[in-house]
């Protein structure tokens, strides 16, 4: 069976990827192949890296505020690539009131914090089109 | 994608993307992809580049292929990171080193976990890198896992390897032990502004002599300091000198036939486990037999061989 290839990514400025680092190491756990890209990169990067590597997640991470525009842009460029299954997922801190649009823009699920890695574990191995 | 040999064929990166990921995870179209492309392949220069975790391989990989970049060379790069043993999980990080080639057209790289390939390569780096020679990159780089003393298996993937090293790392009596020492073309002392790289320098230069014996080709050991940039046009130049050398003395045709040859017996090693794992194991007549073996009423060898002996009628 194919192995599921998740990227996981740090939109934007913010410098803090504890929180990236343990969703990459629980995704690891669970059997994942998980490409960490490290800190501060732009949608455009993130896009042609997941088309690079065809994963079959792009899991983003973000806790600068500027979700509202950089997921949405991330959505655009992965779908652009010709990545039409791709799941794309989002984390970080993330007012609930912003969760609407976010999906409303084709993240399909946003992760707060204090949820346990396990529910990403699960809700990826649910909704991967593999 | 359909046609996903012929999208490679006309430069869709995307197709690159997807059929190194029908190689690698063995889907049905990926033996009709590779009979498409095997036909192209064979213009790509291969690089391998090893040493151990830490060196620097990532950092002096994306270096190096900035510098061919400069030459008008396109670049493909292939990087490994070890899978888990315990989960089969990955995580591929030589991106990150990297990222300032994501957006340039000119540079395709693919991150790969080892899956349970002890070698330093995974099973199907071969094969990607045919993927990329295919496409029509010019030089392709294969940066194997952070390596201990034994993890050999680049040798045989590429055509020119040079081994990473930095300062600090153990005595000179390590220098002369059996393994990575000895499959390297080129030495790099990367992070040579750290103390003890010129007594490393030293060391390896002993070593290498050690032996007394006039080579054709006496790897040189270089220096760089990748995160500065430090080095990396000289040992381009003397990758294009390793070239030429091996080129020239036909080398090269000999190290490609000794690889497409080892390929064709890996090949073959894999079809006759597959038939192994339809006809003994997952029909459960392996554990049939273990029962026989185990009582005593007749032994592995005599199974095995009769196992053989069935498969080639």
């Amino acid at each position: 069976m194919d192995k599921i290839k998740v990227l996981v990514a740090k939109p934007g400025l913010d410098g803090h990827d504890r929180g990236a680092k343990v969703v990459a190491r629980a995704l690891r756990d669970a059997g994942f192949e998980v490409v960490y890209t490290g800190l501060r990169q732009t949608p455009e990067q993130i896009a042609a890296a997941a088309a690079e590597e065809d994963v079959d997640v792009v899991a983003m991470s973000l806790l600068s505020g500027a979700h509202p525009h950089l997921f949405p842009a991330v959505v655009k460029l992965v779908r652009e690539k010709g990545m039409k299954d791709a799941l794309i997922i989002g984390g970080g801190v993330i007012p609930d009131g912003d969760i609407p649009a976010l999906k409303e823009a084709g993240v399909s699920e946003v992760f707060t914090p204090g949820t346990p890695t396990g529910d990403i574990v699960e809700y990826i191995k649910a909704h991967v089109k593999k | 994608m359909e046609n996903i040999a012929e999208e490679v064929l006309m430069g869709n990166r995307y197709a690159l993307a997807k059929a190194i990921t029908a190689i690698e995870n063995e889907r049905e179209n990926a033996m009709e992809i590779m009979q498409k492309l095997y036909p192209h392949t064979g213009h790509a220069y291969v690089l391998g580049i090893t040493g151990p975790p830490g060196a620097g391989k990532s950092t002096l990989t994306d270096k190096l292929a900035k510098e061919y970049r400069r030459q008008g060379k396109t670049v493909g790069i292939i990087a490994i990171d070890p899978s888990s043993p315990f989960s089969g999980g990955a995580i591929l990080g030589d991106r990150i080193r990297m990222n300032d080639l994501t957006l340039d057209d000119g540079v395709f790289m693919r991150s790969m976990g080892t899956r349970g390939s002890l070698g330093g390569l995974s099973h199907k780096t071969a094969d990607a890198v045919k993927v990329m020679d295919a496409f029509g990159m010019d030089v392709i780089f294969v940066e194997t896992v952070g390596v201990g003393q034994s993890e050999v298996d680049i040798v045989k993937a590429a055509d020119t390897t040079m081994v990473v090293l930095i300062p600090g790392m153990g005595d000179d009596i390590q220098a002369i032990k059996a393994g990575i020492l000895e499959i390297g073309d080129i030495f790099t002392i990367n992070k040579a502004d750290h103390d003890g790289a010129d007594k490393l320098a030293t060391e390896l230069n002993m070593m290498l002599d050690l032996d007394g014996v006039m080579k054709e080709w006496r790897p040189p050991i270089m220096k760089t300091i990748a995160n500065q940039n430090i080095g990396i046009a000289e040992v381009v130049e003397t990758f294009g000198k390793h070239h030429n050398h091996i080129d020239g003395n036909g080398q090269l045709t000999v190290r490609r036939t000794e690889r497409t040859k080892n390929e064709m017996l890996d090949l073959l090693d894999s079809r006759i486990g597959e038939h192994i794992r339809r006809n003994v194991v997952e029909n459960g007549k392996i554990d049939k037999l273990v029962e026989e073996i185990k009582a005593r009423r007749t032994d592995p060898y005599t199974e095995a061989a009769k196992i053989v002996s069935e498969m080639l009628k």
